[in-house]
């Protein structure tokens, strides 16, 4: 869908700050989140996680527990069903172990009892008897033939021969002379990187209240990023249609594409159907950390070559992701990302995926770009010391721009990196000073978008009120956003429309909230769920008038006539035309689906400062600036908003958060006291800019913004770190021990 | 688990005594409830003993200020007189937790916990504090210092408790400070830390000083080669690079998650210097 052929157009509700629809529930407690609901006759799941890194379960004994008064059924991984599409049998296998743990924390068996103690008691009295295997758990060791093989035969046919089986996905992209331009340039830097895996973070645990009756047909609330996804995977796990179960998403406490996966609903499900009665399950946050998704952990080799003047004459990646227990393909978006700023003549990016024995990866808001992106804008960094070259200068130099070939294929349209760039090079915190111990660092990022599958409906109630009804979790001020964008088409006030997100059962499929694709693609349905309502609007309008439809248009919220031709009517506004709807054909409702495209990709720049103690490596963040294209701001508090939460997220996984494994393969950081994402008190405010350099493929010119602004921030921080410290830091994340052991030598 | 609100300090400690299975002292209950929400531990009995007498007081005596042991951080970081006379140690407790874990933290819990790392406990064995003691036998007083024995425990026997810290009155021209490290800049536990006690005479020179480290060995350390590197001097470069010394040669830590052996030595050597100036300074010493 193009954007709307209008110059200059001017908004009357689209980018101004109106007040958020969830607000008072959230701050009064009334918002009704995962664990926030009960039933009748309920009772608490639990579940048993292997202890084990890696271990085959000979055998599970779960009489002891099944014998426990009030306990009402038992699962284990026998009890779900095995879908025959591996996408579907890795959540399956997930959900409950089959033959092997694949991971500290990996659940093996499940219970449902008539309170949490009992179920707490009945979980200790499964006996369950583990082989326990070799484990490898770093990407490195992972990816050698000697390894010990987490799973067997998962590897794509193009992976070549000779590598360990954990090796499962290979993937290249690129274009040009790379050896011919290598050999142009005056400097090459080479450098290798490694970055620890890191958790989403969201407050709210996974939570879920479900009950499947032995019917087939069932009822799931959950906090989630996609309740037709829930409804897909649970489906495929419980062996059941689709049209019989019904998911409610519940309102949610952070997602960050950590909630776009299933863990606990199938498992709830299965209690329900043995035990009769719904269940709830609440995931600790121990089981959180333990068993839902970090991102992937990584090892990176950079080149890149440059000219004395600043011009990147050939750059190379090869980039080690590990994606956990499972195949993974983040690496692949991680490939394409790495060197998507720059316009290059020779570039080529080599992504290989490794299984560990760690969870499975759940994506984390622009997965694999961070990483990739931190070791390639750390190269250029270093090239700009080494050259004596001012580094905003030369990524303007190396910019893409339209028509640009892009490092992973596609030629790139309107894009807005170099006035992001020269935003960062015009703000006053581009040249402001820095003391000692401090240092400035900057980096681009990237991020894809996505639009994908989408239905709205949008209601013309009879008291003049709109309703829009979506399919998709609010985690970033959709619901005001769409609401904005129905009340600027219909020429309505904010207040008077409510977005409400409908379960599975009361609309078409929509594709997830990922992608940051929900303000872009959901608001593209409304707009024209909005005009379709509009077209019937003033088809009933031009029956009342006994004129042709054609002659009515609408235009601040009323239809009017056309011009002088179609007569004096007097404008008929929303409300007057829904008061008599059932006078003239019945309500009024329009609706969009559409498999969304055109998503258009973002940019962002990043300016950190940093002091650095030298004494102790401790890293102090003194001032930080987000400039990103936001295609239309919608609504600017939330674009904001997740500019500073992008920027804050990476901050914490440029400094101290870390999955760190034993050498017993266990995970020794199992809660928020060592799993450290940044307090209040470590962050300076997070200044924004917003660009908008509209999107071509969306009629206001939005694009997502969610993802971006977690991407530059790696590389922001290591490079404002790196000149502080005056020695390049490759290894994420920044804690102290390894910053000060890096300045000792 | 059975919760008892005993009547005395007597029958709280003949319960404890008498109970055969794992029992827990209530106090704040800012470790204890975070144990059981943890699942490692399940004690048969909690004994609360904030209501009985003098446990939430802290009462003047003898020049110094004796500290009931179930006053919170928050009530003691709002008592003027203690945070004038004793800053370091405030400042100690005043680290624990996070706002909401101050309204319920104490330092007789911090010290009793046997945390290497207890953020109370350093400044506490600087000033030479005294844990006032009750038990089956009756009441003892014991230098803090002597209380914890190895992370998560302490010389105590079963029965026995602590009601109150005494703070001892302070010297003229004397000071105190604690520092930490951690990696973020609240909400954490120490990986390394330092308390510094300083007395000085009318012209700035130290008479007195004792330093102590945290989170660099099994327990909170006193380094008293670290206070006699200091006593004599106006903390000019060659007295404190032999305190810093001193101290890193007491410390053996652990590498762990939290940090290595080789960071822990060397951080806790400079915030052992950096105590010691701030100590300096606020006994009236004039860099």
């Amino acid at each position: 869908m193009a954007f709307d052929d209008q110059v200059k157009r001017r908004f009357n509700v689209v980018g101004t700050r109106v007040t958020r629809p969830d607000g008072i529930d959230k701050v009064t407690g009334k918002a009704a989140y995962g664990a926030d609901i009960s039933a009748p006759g309920m009772l608490h799941g639990r579940i048993l996680r292997s202890p084990h890194a890696h271990a085959r379960i000979v055998s599970i004994d779960t009489s002891e527990a099944e014998a426990l008064a009030g306990v009402k059924a038992v699962v284990t991984g026998a009890d779900l069903a095995m879908p025959e599409d591996a996408d579907f049998a890795d959540v399956a296998i997930n959900c409950l172990a089959r033959d092997k743990a694949l991971y500290d924390g990996h659940a093996v068996a499940a219970v449902a009892a008539t309170s949490k103690a009992i179920a707490k008691q009945a979980i200790r009295l499964i006996k369950v008897e583990y082989e326990v295997l070799p484990h490898v758990t770093d990407v490195d060791a992972a990816m050698k033939p000697d390894a010990p093989v987490v799973q067997e035969g998962r590897a794509l046919e193009n992976v070549p021969a000779g590598k360990s089986q954990n090796v499962t996905t290979y993937c290249k992209f690129g274009h040009g002379d790379l050896d011919a331009g290598f050999a142009k340039a005056d400097k090459i830097i080479e450098r290798s990187f490694k970055t620890a895996a890191t958790h989403q973070g969201y407050i709210e645990p996974q939570a879920c209240m479900a009950s499947l009756g032995n019917d087939g047909r069932g009822e799931v609330w959950c906090c989630t990023q996609g309740q037709y996804m829930v409804r897909a995977n649970c489906a495929a796990v419980l062996g059941v249609e689709e049209s019989q179960l019904r998911i409610t998403a519940s309102e949610i406490g952070g997602g960050f594409g950590g909630k776009t996966s299933t863990f606990i609903e199938p498992v709830a499900l299965a209690l329900s159907r043995k035990s009769g009665k719904p269940v709830k399950i609440v995931m600790t946050r121990d089981e959180v950390l333990k068993a839902t998704g970090p991102t992937i952990s990584s090892s990176m080799d950079i080149k890149i070559g440059m000219t004395k003047d600043g011009r990147i004459t050939a750059a190379r990646g090869e980039l080690r992701y590990s994606g956990g227990a499972y195949p993974n393909f983040t690496v692949e978006m991680g490939a394409q990302a790495a060197f998507a700023a720059y316009d290059l003549e020779a570039v080529e990016t080599i992504g290989w995926n490794a299984m560990t024995n760690r969870p499975k990866e759940i994506p984390y808001r622009a997965p694999g770009a961070p990483t990739a992106i931190y070791a390639v804008e750390s190269v250029v960094d270093e090239l700009c010391q080494e050259l004596g070259l001012d580094p905003l200068d030369v990524r303007l130099m190396n910019a893409a721009r339209k028509g640009t070939l892009s490092s992973y294929g596609p030629t790139f349209n309107e894009i807005g990196l170099v006035a992001t760039l020269e935003a960062a090079k015009a703000h006053p915190h581009y040249t402001a000073p820095l003391g000692p111990n401090q240092g400035r660092g900057l980096s681009c990022g990237f991020w894809f978008n996505f639009g994908g599958n989408t239905c709205v409906s949008l209601n013309i109630n009879d008291d003049g009120t709109v309703g829009v009804v979506e399919g998709n979790p609010d985690i970033g001020g959709s619901r005001a956003s769409i609401s904005m964008m129905a009340a600027e088409e219909l020429g309505v006030p904010y207040d008077k429309v409510r977005t409400v997100i409908a379960d599975t059962s009361s609309l078409g499929f929509n594709d997830i909230t990922d992608g940051s694709r929900v303000t872009f693609a959901v608001g593209l349905a409304t707009i024209e769920a909005a005009r379709a309502a509009i077209k019937e609007m003033c088809r009933r309008v031009a029956k009342i008038w006994d004129i042709d439809e054609d002659a009515v248009i609408w235009e601040d919220g009323a239809a009017k006539p056309a011009g002088p031709n179609a007569g004096t009517h007097p404008p008929m506004t929303l409300a007057e035309i829904a008061a008599i709807a059932g006078n003239t054909g019945g309500p009024i409702a329009g609706h969009h689906e559409v498999n969304a495209d055109g998503a258009g990709v973002s940019f962002g720049v990043h300016l950190c400062d940093t002091e650095v103690d030298p004494e102790t490596g401790a890293v102090k963040i003194l001032r930080y600036t987000v400039f990103q294209d936001a295609g239309k701001a919608v609504h600017p508090d939330y674009v904001e908003g997740q500019m500073q939460g992008g920027a804050v997220q990476g901050i914490g996984w440029a400094l101290n958060e870390e999955y760190i494994y034993g050498e017993d393969g266990r995970l020794q950081n199992p809660a928020f006291l060592d799993y450290r994402i940044p307090v209040a008190s470590d962050l300076p405010p997070i200044e924004t800019v917003i660009l908008e350099i509209p999107n071509p493929g969306h009629p206001y010119g939005v694009r997502g913004v969610g993802e971006t602004p977690i991407v530059p921030p790696l590389a922001a921080i290591a490079n404002a770190v790196s000149r502080a410290a005056n020695v390049r830091l490759t290894e994420l994340p920044m804690s102290p021990p390894r910053v000060l052991k890096a300045i000792t030598g | 688990m059975r919760y008892v609100k005993p009547e005395s300090f007597e029958a709280a400690a003949t319960l404890l005594r008498d109970e055969t299975g794992i029992s827990r002292i209530l106090a704040g209950g800012t470790d204890v409830l975070v144990q059981l929400k943890a699942e490692m531990v399940e004690p048969d009995l909690m004994v609360d003993l904030k209501h009985l007498p003098g446990m939430r007081e802290i009462v003047a005596e003898d020049g110094g200020f004796r500290i009931g042991a179930a006053v919170s951080g928050a009530e003691l970081g709002e008592h003027d007189a203690v945070k004038a006379m004793w800053p370091g140690v405030v400042e100690g407790v005043e680290l624990i937790g996070s706002s909401q874990v101050q309204s319920r933290a104490t330092m007789a819990g911090n010290l009793c916990t046997g945390s290497p790392a207890g953020d109370a406990v350093p400044a506490m064995v600087t000033a030479e504090a005294v844990a006032r003691v009750h038990g089956p036998d009756g009441v003892r007083d014991v230098p803090v210092v002597d209380i914890p024995t190895g992370p998560g425990k302490n010389s105590l026997s079963k029965g026995e408790f602590i009601t109150s810290i005494y703070l001892p009155a302070r010297p003229a021209h004397a000071g105190d400070a604690y520092l930490r490290f951690i990696p973020r800049t609240e909400m954490d536990i120490a990986v390394s830390s330092a308390a510094v006690s300083l007395a000085l005479d009318e012209d700035g020179t130290v008479t007195s000083a004792r330093v102590a480290v945290g989170a660099v060995a099994p327990t909170v350390r006193l380094v008293k080669d670290a206070g006699a590197a200091l006593v004599g001097s106006k903390l000019d470069d060659a007295a404190i690079a032999a305190m810093v010394h001193a101290v890193e040669a007491a410390c053996s830590p652990i590498t762990d998650k939290r940090g290595t052996i080789e960071f822990r030595t060397k951080t806790a050597g400079v915030l052992a210097k950096r105590a010691a100036l701030i100590a300096y300074g606020r006994a009236g010493g004039q860099l």
